[in-house]
């Protein structure tokens, strides 16, 4: 991540005469964080406003009032922890669009949960990409945990099916499953995710215990489409933003939260699997902001 | 694709385009309609600038703002832009004379290279009958090779993989194998980087010193945000890519990163991806993206030919007439013609904004056969009848009928679509344009 607002003393003292350049000109930066210009309009017309109320003279000062906004906005009815289920096994269902990250995201989930000491089962019900589920064998072996995975093209309902039949047998904390990437826009894919969440529903009596869309931090916009679309199939209960230790911002999630309440509960950030974190809004604001 | 960002400015024109001349202050609302649109299209912000910068000055050059037609010529003038941001021309593959041609692809993680290089082999091979071979070098994500081989036995292509766990090593000795198998290219899939990672970036640049590709393409997500700029800039400064393949554009994307790129780093999009099937990959065309973005259709030429058919004193005679309530049969047919002299109705609508199209069109079943039917039974009127339309009874329907061979049903029901139009075109009389004819109950 890198800062999202430079040089605000440079550009406070260049527009002393203008300050309405000088908003325009934090306005074009908060953009360029892929903020929304709905978000950004809201957040700085806050900021105005109590820096008029309060005569607020100082940029420093300013920044700390849109540090402010930023994470009102992430910690409103926020809930970041991941849900996990008194009843064995909790379910966390992983969807996205092609290339977002789902399957490393998947294999850190389970070295994150591995190091609590928990049982978990990797469910492979990406039956579409070549080598999808060969990539999340490779994970469960250097890993050492369980998995079940089908042949390719093989309804991927029957695998999530039989992944968590297996982890109610044999006592396993913990199933995650990867689902094939597919683009928000394809309506049979989505239908066949609706079908997935039904299966587990069946099996455990209650939804899974998460439903976590992994979202590529170098996205724009169409990151709130992606949010949008399969909130509207599944519910979704967060987020997982990826590639973070890209040079990219992930604005956009600021404006998914905002417009559609949903959080993002992790980040990853690297290549290894130890590589992802539970998502802290004052942290993330200090990333952008300090 | 680019849906968003085309409705918008449709929304935009169509609100200029009703008003006819452009005010100081309209200009200042349609660019700032621009650079939200632009902005919200995860165009980058310091293009949306310069963007905007030359087309208020082309703007004020070309005296928009005088001119009758300043719709149409704010259009032109933003279709130009865009153009500009796209680069001029189609890309497509040259071949070297002798020996194979080499083509690498780099690009971040997920962006789609492994894909893209099946589809590009695919498209070369069934294109150009080539005999297309593959370097597998990223030997980092864990069952990438896996993942090439399993597609390229799809569409019978050769996979080198087995060779040093070095990568650049490992492409140098790919490449020796398929020279002497006599490939005519050679593709190679690297693996996914970030432009920051200082030692991935030395690695591939340390393969392109070895190889020497003919042509690298940098593939690029068409959902990047405001990043895409940097991350072309900083592929393009370690190794001097060639061109750039744009994927994921089955998405509902808006797309402006491909508008970006090419204005940063001067290098062109030369193929799309557009699906998940082997077959869905193509050229990229920036004049045909660049009216998909605007969602003019070919409004430019449209308008140009409406211009040498329809004179402007006619459209003021119509214009006047339609005011006045007096339009009949005459005009009418006389705009018809107009009408054909400009292409078939197929070819016209082609050529409409798509939302207006959709607006307007939609219902209308129009056809060439039924604008001839109608032009039938004009002309079995007399003038008389073509001139007052109300004195057409039941005896004279008969006739037309009989004169150019339909039903009277099909009589009655263009008096009756003649009345309503006559209706409509008085009550938007006000706003409309040149051309006076509307097509709404036809």
């Amino acid at each position: 991540m890198q800062k999202l607002i430079r040089n605000l003393n440079y550009i406070w003292n260049k527009f002393r005469s203008d300050r309405k350049l000088f908003w325009d000109e934090l306005e074009e930066q908060l953009v360029a964080g892929d903020i929304s210009i709905d978000t950004v309009a809201r957040i700085l017309e806050k900021v105005k406003k109590k820096s008029y109320s309060e005569n607020i003279n100082n940029p420093e000062k300013i920044k700390s009032l849109i540090r402010e906004q930023v994470v009102e906005i992430l910690e409103i009815n926020g809930d970041n922890k991941l849900n996990v289920s008194p009843v064995s096994p909790t379910v966390f269902l992983i969807v996205g669009v092609n290339g977002s990250g789902k399957t490393t995201s998947v294999a850190k989930l389970a070295n994150l949960f591995k190091d609590d000491g928990k049982k978990i089962l990797l469910s492979a019900a990406d039956t579409y990409r070549a080598a999808a589920a060969e990539q999340l064998q490779h994970y469960a072996d250097k890993l050492g945990l369980d998995i079940v995975c089908h042949q390719k093209f093989s309804d991927p309902g029957a695998v999530v099916y039989d992944s968590i039949e297996k982890a109610q047998a044999n006592g396993i904390d913990l199933v995650i499953i990867d689902t094939a990437g597919r683009m928000q826009t394809s309506h049979n894919l989505m239908e066949e995710l609706k079908k997935i969440k039904k299966v587990i529903t069946g099996r455990i009596n209650r939804n899974a215990d998460e439903i976590l869309l992994v979202v590529d931090s170098t996205t724009g916009q169409n990151a709130k489409n992606q949010a949008e679309i399969f909130n509207n199939s599944l519910n979704l209960t967060g987020i997982i933003l990826t590639k973070t230790d890209s040079t990219s911002k992930g604005g956009i999630i600021l404006t998914i939260k905002n417009d559609l309440n949903i959080p993002v509960k992790m980040f990853t950030d690297g290549e290894k699997l130890k590589d992802i974190c539970y998502f802290d809004p004052a942290k993330f604001a200090d990333s952008l902001f300090s | 694709m680019f849906e968003a960002l085309t409705n918008k400015f449709e929304d935009l024109f169509y609100k200029i385009r009703n008003k006819g001349k452009l005010s100081p202050g309209d200009m200042d609302a349609a660019l700032r309609e621009i650079k939200l649109a632009l902005l919200e299209a995860d165009v980058n912000f310091k293009v949306v600038r310069e963007f905007l910068d030359n087309v208020e000055k082309k703007a004020t050059g070309e005296k928009v703002l005088e001119s009758l037609t300043a719709y149409q010529q704010v259009v032109k003038i933003v279709n130009e832009e865009i153009i500009k941001m796209l680069g001029s021309s189609s890309g497509d593959i040259s071949f070297v004379p002798k020996g194979p041609t080499i083509i690498m692809m780099i690009g971040l993680q997920g962006s789609g290279k492994t894909s893209s290089v099946i589809k590009l082999a695919n498209f070369i091979k069934s294109r150009f009958q080539k005999k297309v071979s593959i370097v597998a070098a990223d030997v980092y994500r864990p069952a990438a090779v896996l993942q090439l081989e399993d597609m390229a036995k799809n569409i019978n292509v050769e996979v080198f993989s087995e060779g040093s766990s070095d990568p650049v090593s490992l492409t140098e000795e790919g490449v020796e194998t398929f020279k002497k198998a006599g490939s005519d290219v050679i593709i190679i899939d690297t693996a996914g980087r970030l432009q920051v990672n200082e030692d991935m970036m030395n690695e591939i640049a340390d393969i392109k010193r070895k190889i020497s590709p003919h042509s690298i393409y940098m593939i690029l997500d068409s959902m990047t945000g405001q990043e895409a700029v940097n991350i072309a800039e900083g592929f393009n400064k370690r190794v001097d890519f060639d061109g750039i393949i744009l994927t994921k554009l089955d998405s509902d994307t808006r797309g402006g990163a491909a508008l970006s790129v090419y204005y940063v780093v001067k290098k062109q999009i030369k193929f799309i991806s557009d699906g998940e099937k082997i077959e869905d990959f193509g050229i990229f065309h920036p004049d045909r993206i660049a009216s998909r973005i605007l969602g003019m259709g070919d409004i430019i030429t449209l308008a140009e030919k409406a211009e040498k058919v329809v004179s402007e004193k006619e459209a003021k005679k119509i214009e006047q007439k339609i005011y006045k309530n007096e339009l009949n049969f005459e005009d009418f047919i006389s705009q018809l013609r107009s009408i054909k002299k400009i292409g078939s109705v197929d070819k016209l609508f082609s050529m409409m904004p798509s939302a207006n199209k959709n607006k307007i069109f939609k219902k209308a079943s129009l056809d060439d056969r039924y604008l001839k039917r109608i032009e039938a039974i004009i002309n079995s009127m007399t003038v008389e009848e073509r001139r007052r339309p109300h004195i057409i009874n039941g005896s004279r329907k008969k006739r037309i009928a009989r004169g150019c061979g339909c039903s009277i049903t099909e009589i009655n029901r263009l008096l009756k679509q003649f009345d309503k139009t006559k209706q409509m075109l008085k009550q938007f009389s006000g706003l409309k344009g040149k051309t006076g004819l509307n097509f709404n109950n036809f």
